[in-house]
């Protein structure tokens, strides 16, 4: 008797289960162009803001190679890096990269650099800086991440590269220091990172989400 | 009172989500540092409640009272992701901005709430009905908490209502003051609960002073009607 309540009960709940499950995987099915898409409108929008879309003619959010730098890209996790080619020829990069050292945890940041090391541009992509103080790493809300555009490094320790503070060139914000210590030392790894590995970046013919 | 008229009573204001049962305080806080925000939860806690409502009401017969729970908790799940997946699809800006209060709307004690104390009593009409109008309480509630947050915070109204609406709706964006520095206290979570404890104590002066006016002190040795306070 007890038994039979219970599978009873239990087919129930498993038909629920499965009909949830099905609805569930409908919604998915249907939307799922829709966010690919979606996800790719966004992705380009960035790249767009940190190269000139005119400056070259290939399909970049294609042209994705996988990079790893847990030291100059603060993660160990693989991340991905746009090459900008005009006819054939390579133009520009945006490689994403991760500052660890932020007031609250990473800030994730993608730096475009043209072919000669110069940055082209930097948007931060997502953070948990303190609204109001940290927070001016976004475009929405200062213009303080477009002073990286085309400076460029002399030297892997370019004492430049440092808030003004340790004696660099880039602005602190009021009231928060840490947080834009962290991005300028990024974009700085970001850029050296490059200058070590121009070559293979721009020859390399593996693409993300591919096996090794 | 007929039946719609004292749900919509009970939704809007005497059984209030927000102001009253004190449900679903985690979205209530968190995502409400904006109008456009607390729209956005609005809208996706709307559909759920007007869903989970429906369906647990349809089914009501057919389910042993053991297992209710679990069943409302997979039937809520099953929306929550269904609204997550369409506003990813049609609404990226705002689903990056509601982030994981999205699918947190599950945990959402208001839903789950309404599904055993309502829809599991009633029949569809009314149920989808009580759905609606308890998602509108708990929806003004949340846009008064974000418009209060937002003027005072950035000084602004419908920032990012872009996200939301499209393109056109930027141009809603209403600069309300000029403010040289955001007020960090209030777009914070703390500020929400202060901004919240005000509300709340608005809505009780107003409530003694109305009742006051139409039964002047019969009740005053009833006993008090008993609230469901959870922490979601």
């Amino acid at each position: 008797m007890m038994n039979n309540v219970i599978t009873k009960n239990g087919l129930i709940l498993a038909g629920f289960a499965l009909c949830v499950t099905m609805i569930v995987a409908i919604t998915h099915q249907g939307t799922k162009e829709k966010i690919a898409e979606q996800e790719q409108k966004q992705l380009l929008k960035i790249l767009d803001q940190v190269i000139d879309s005119t400056s070259y003619n290939n399909a970049l959010y294609k042209h994705c190679v996988p990079v790893l730098s847990e030291q100059f890209l603060g993660s160990k996790e693989e991340q991905r890096a746009f090459v900008a080619l005009h006819n054939e020829q390579p133009v520009a990069i945006a490689i994403e990269t991760i500052a660890p050292n932020g007031y609250n945890g990473n800030i994730d940041l993608v730096v475009g650099i043209n072919y000669q090391g110069v940055v082209t541009g930097v948007r931060t992509l997502s953070h948990q800086e303190t609204p109001g103080l940290g927070d001016k790493i976004e475009i929405k809300k200062a213009p303080w991440i477009t002073t990286f555009n085309s400076k460029f490094i002399t030297k892997h320790d370019d004492e430049q590269w440092q808030v003004k503070k340790d004696g660099g060139q880039f602005d602190q914000f009021t009231g928060a220091t840490i947080t834009p210590r962290a991005v300028v030392q990024a974009v700085k790894n970001t850029l050296v990172y490059f200058k070590r590995n121009k070559e293979t970046l721009f020859m390399s013919t593996a693409r993300c989400g591919e096996s090794k | 009172m007929n039946q719609y008229a004292e749900l919509t009573w009970q939704g809007l204001w005497k059984n209030n989500p927000g102001l009253v049962q004190l449900l679903g305080l985690c979205p209530l806080l968190a995502v409400t540092s904006t109008v456009t925000n607390a729209i956005g939860m609005s809208l996706a806690t709307i559909a759920v409640m007007i869903g989970s409502n429906a369906t647990v009401s349809l089914i009501r017969t057919w389910i042993p009272k053991e297992i209710r729970i679990p069943i409302f908790v997979m039937i809520i799940a099953g929306f929550v992701t269904c609204v997550q997946l369409l506003f990813n699809a049609y609404a990226y800006g705002l689903y990056q901005s509601l982030g994981i209060f999205l699918p947190l709307i599950v945990t959402n004690c208001i839903i789950i709430g309404r599904a055993e104390a309502y829809a599991s009593k009633n029949t569809l009409l009314p149920s989808v009905y009580d759905g609606f109008i308890m998602g509108i309480g708990f929806s003004l509630v949340l846009i008064i908490l974000g418009a209060i947050r937002e003027v005072l915070g950035q000084g602004t109204l419908f920032d990012g209502a872009e996200l939301l609406l499209g393109e056109w709706a930027s141009s809603l964006r209403v600069e309300v003051m000029q403010l040289d520095h955001s007020f960090l206290f209030i777009m914070l979570p703390p500020g929400a609960f202060v901004a919240l404890g005000f509300i709340l104590a608005a809505k009780n002066s107003l409530n003694s002073r109305m009742e006051s006016l139409v039964e002047p002190q019969i009740e005053a040795d009833k006993p008090q009607r008993v609230r469901i306070n959870k922490v979601s």
